[in-house]
């Protein structure tokens, strides 16, 4: 894998490229006019046209896109409307207790889903695992914010268990505000890999190979977790890339609910301040960031399945 | 006679269904002597997959197996799961017809080798590594030290079943249960394959049973032969005099439908009409439908298996009626 992984990365540069496109297009089509929502109130003709011209809003868009791309290639996505200062600076800020909250979600919705799919697929159609589904079907029809504030108010604000929002300060605190987040991220995706799971699990344990493995006589564990467990995890890293554009979905609905000061939070300020430069920047990253996450479980699949390395 | 190294009797298995249980081994008498080759012939779907799984209990429940499977004198079936996990992969090896789905794809064939040594032997790291490499080399596979790291996918399909047999002979076992391990196989690759089991069988002193559904397969290298039908044992005996003068009509039937045994390599083109679904037969000769010498007697009880001369079994009414097989001089 590792001597692909060159070509892997080259393979990228189209879709970065259709992902800027993508990007530009987009907020050419959200509504509302970003100088008069600058100004206000003071908005008079003569500082929209000076505005807008700062923002080179007054140029065919082929010349904007065109600049848009020159700056992107030097690592500039603009200046903020509303902060004044770089669009990389205010996503620096902001993208490191993002990235943390998905991946401490990705490793909750693994924690919940693959042993709950193992325990559903060795009692499949019996009690454990009807029930099982059941709470997982519930978990895949309830909308990723009311599950949040569900938590927000029972564990939160109920028992205090837990912080209701914020980051806190310090690592410790950090983690601490960030689990009730994490866990109902977590949830959600765990409620989709769950679904999938139960069923290969369910094929696995019926595959020859496994077949094979107990009459070698090994420990029913070790047939667990040597064979059916690896083979399962296989798939259950290509339904994690797959899904993992929803995560991050997720990640801006849900950090709105807790008030995570995230980059998921950012696109939603931006949107509501006309931050064009802002939204523009963070779905940028966004997009990038699952990009990325397909090239490392492309990468972690051929290192489970030798097949794929030739 | 030796005492056999397995004795099987009334072996019944059943498996549940949506439409309930369906026992697919239906009282099933083998013996198996020490070294010995049996063949277990049978038309597909007559429970020869399903009788190895049950010596081995592999009969996931609410799958259930009875009767008696005396293992060097003890009986398996009342075995606890760790007793007879004791006795799977030690004692008793098996390799399936298709060793691209039996062995793990994403497990190199050492990983695979060194599972079954870690289970059953007291070997150290480097001693168990050195044992998997000696194993590739017993099978035939060249440069096993190279190949004992590759997977499954970078071998041909002679060179898996060969692995996959080296996996299941990694512990030595007395017996190794062969479920139709050419079938899958080109016709060159088949021989290889069969001379590799006889040559195997000589110098480990193991015996064997090889589930096939060719004829020519027992005739070349089988010292005794079960003809299963419908789940049942329809006769037994050594191959030479089976093949001779066969004593279960079932038998004739499957010799004549193919013009030599000995040399023709063809799956089986039997009798006309199609074999009985398992459970629907009943009290009577399971193969009565479709047989020429059917008369009341094979429709009022099931046909007990029973002793003739040379050790000779045969679960047939008129097994003292039937004609000689055409070839049986030569
Ligand atoms: N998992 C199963 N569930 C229900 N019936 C089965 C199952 N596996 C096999 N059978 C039935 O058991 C009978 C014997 O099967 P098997 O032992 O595989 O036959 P053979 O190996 O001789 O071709 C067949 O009639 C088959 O339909
Ligand atoms: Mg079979």
């Amino acid at each position: 894998m590792l001597a692909r992984l060159p070509g892997r990365l080259l393979q990228m540069i189209p879709t970065f490229v259709l992902i800027g496109i993508v990007v530009f297009v987009l907020i050419r089509l959200l509504p509302g006019d970003p100088a008069a929502a600058l100004l206000g109130i003071h908005a008079t003709p003569e500082a929209l046209a000076r505005i807008n011209a700062q923002l080179g809003f007054n140029r065919p868009v082929w010349v904007q896109f065109l600049l848009f791309v020159g700056r992107l290639l030097h690592g500039d996505l603009g200046i903020s409307v509303s902060e004044r200062i770089p669009v990389t600076e205010v996503i620096a800020r902001r993208l490191p207790v993002t990235l943390i909250l998905v991946v401490m979600a990705a490793i909750f919705a693994l924690i919940l889903a693959l042993p709950l799919a193992f325990v559903a697929a060795l009692h499949q159609n019996r009690l454990t695992d009807v029930a099982l589904r059941g709470i997982f079907q519930v978990g895949l029809s309830t909308p990723i914010f009311y599950i949040g504030l569900l938590m927000l108010g029972f564990l939160g604000a109920r028992l205090h268990w837990f912080p209701v929002g914020g980051i806190g300060n310090g690592v410790v605190s950090g983690f601490y505000h960030l689990f009730l987040p994490a866990l109902t991220l977590g949830i959600g995706l765990s409620a989709i890999l769950m679904r999938s799971l139960r069923s290969t699990v369910i094929g696995v344990l019926r595959a020859e190979y496994v077949e094979f493995a107990r009459a070698k006589g090994i420990a029913p564990w070790r047939v667990l977790t040597g064979h059916v467990l690896r083979n399962s995890l296989i798939t259950t890293l290509t339904l994690f890339g797959l899904n993992v554009g929803t995560l991050l979905g997720n990640t801006v609905i849900v950090e709105n609910v807790f008030a995570v000061p995230g980059i998921g939070g950012l696109l939603v300020e931006a949107i509501f301040g006309r931050d064009y430069p802002v939204v523009q920047g963070v779905t940028l990253v966004l997009a990038v960031m699952v990009s990325l996450v397909f090239l490392l479980t492309d990468i972690a699949e051929s290192w489970l399945d030798p097949r794929l390395n030739g | 006679m030796t005492t056999p190294l397995l004795s099987i009797r009334g072996l019944r298995t059943t498996l549940a269904t949506e439409r309930g249980q369906v026992t697919v081994v239906d009282g099933v008498d083998l013996d198996v002597q020490p070294g010995e080759i049996l063949g277990l012939v049978g038309e597909s779907g007559s429970g020869k997959s399903m009788t190895l799984r049950s010596i081995l209990r592999l009969i996931r429940a609410p799958g259930r197996v009875s009767g008696q499977v005396l293992w060097r004198g003890r009986d398996l079936v009342p075995l606890r799961e760790a007793e007879m996990r004791a006795i799977r992969g030690r004692e008793i090896g098996m390799i399936f017809q298709e060793p691209m789905t039996a062995l793990n794809p994403v497990l190199s064939v050492g990983a695979q080798i060194l599972e079954n040594l870690v289970a059953h032997t007291d070997l150290g790291r480097s001693a168990r590594q050195a044992r998997a490499v000696e194993l590739l080399d017993l099978v035939g596979i060249s440069a096993p030290a190279q190949r004992v790291n590759d997977y499954p996918h970078q071998f041909s399909g002679g060179m898996r079943q060969r692995a996959m047999i080296a996996i299941a002979l990694a512990s030595n076992p007395t017996l190794l249960l062969a479920d139709e391990p050419t079938t899958a196989l080109d016709v060159t690759i088949q021989d290889q394959i069969l001379k590799l089991l006889m040559h195997l069988r000589a110098t480990l002193k193991m015996a064997v049973i090889l589930v096939t559904h060719d004829l020519g397969v027992v005739a070349q290298s089988c010292d005794r032969v079960a003809v299963l039908y419908a789940g049942r044992v329809a006769e037994y005996g050594a191959v030479g005099p089976v093949f001779a003068a066969p004593h279960h009509a079932y038998t004739l039937g499957l010799l004549r439908s193919v013009p030599d045994a000995r040399h023709a390599r063809q799956p089986l083109r039997p009798i006309g009409g199609a074999p009985p679904a398992p459970d629907t037969v009943g009290e009577r000769c399971a193969f009565m439908p479709r047989c020429a010498y059917a008369t009341a007697a094979c429709a009022t009880a099931r046909p007990p298996l029973v002793s003739l001369s040379d050790g000779r079994l045969s679960a047939c009414v008129h097994w003292d009626q039937l004609e000689a097989n055409e070839w049986a001089a030569v």
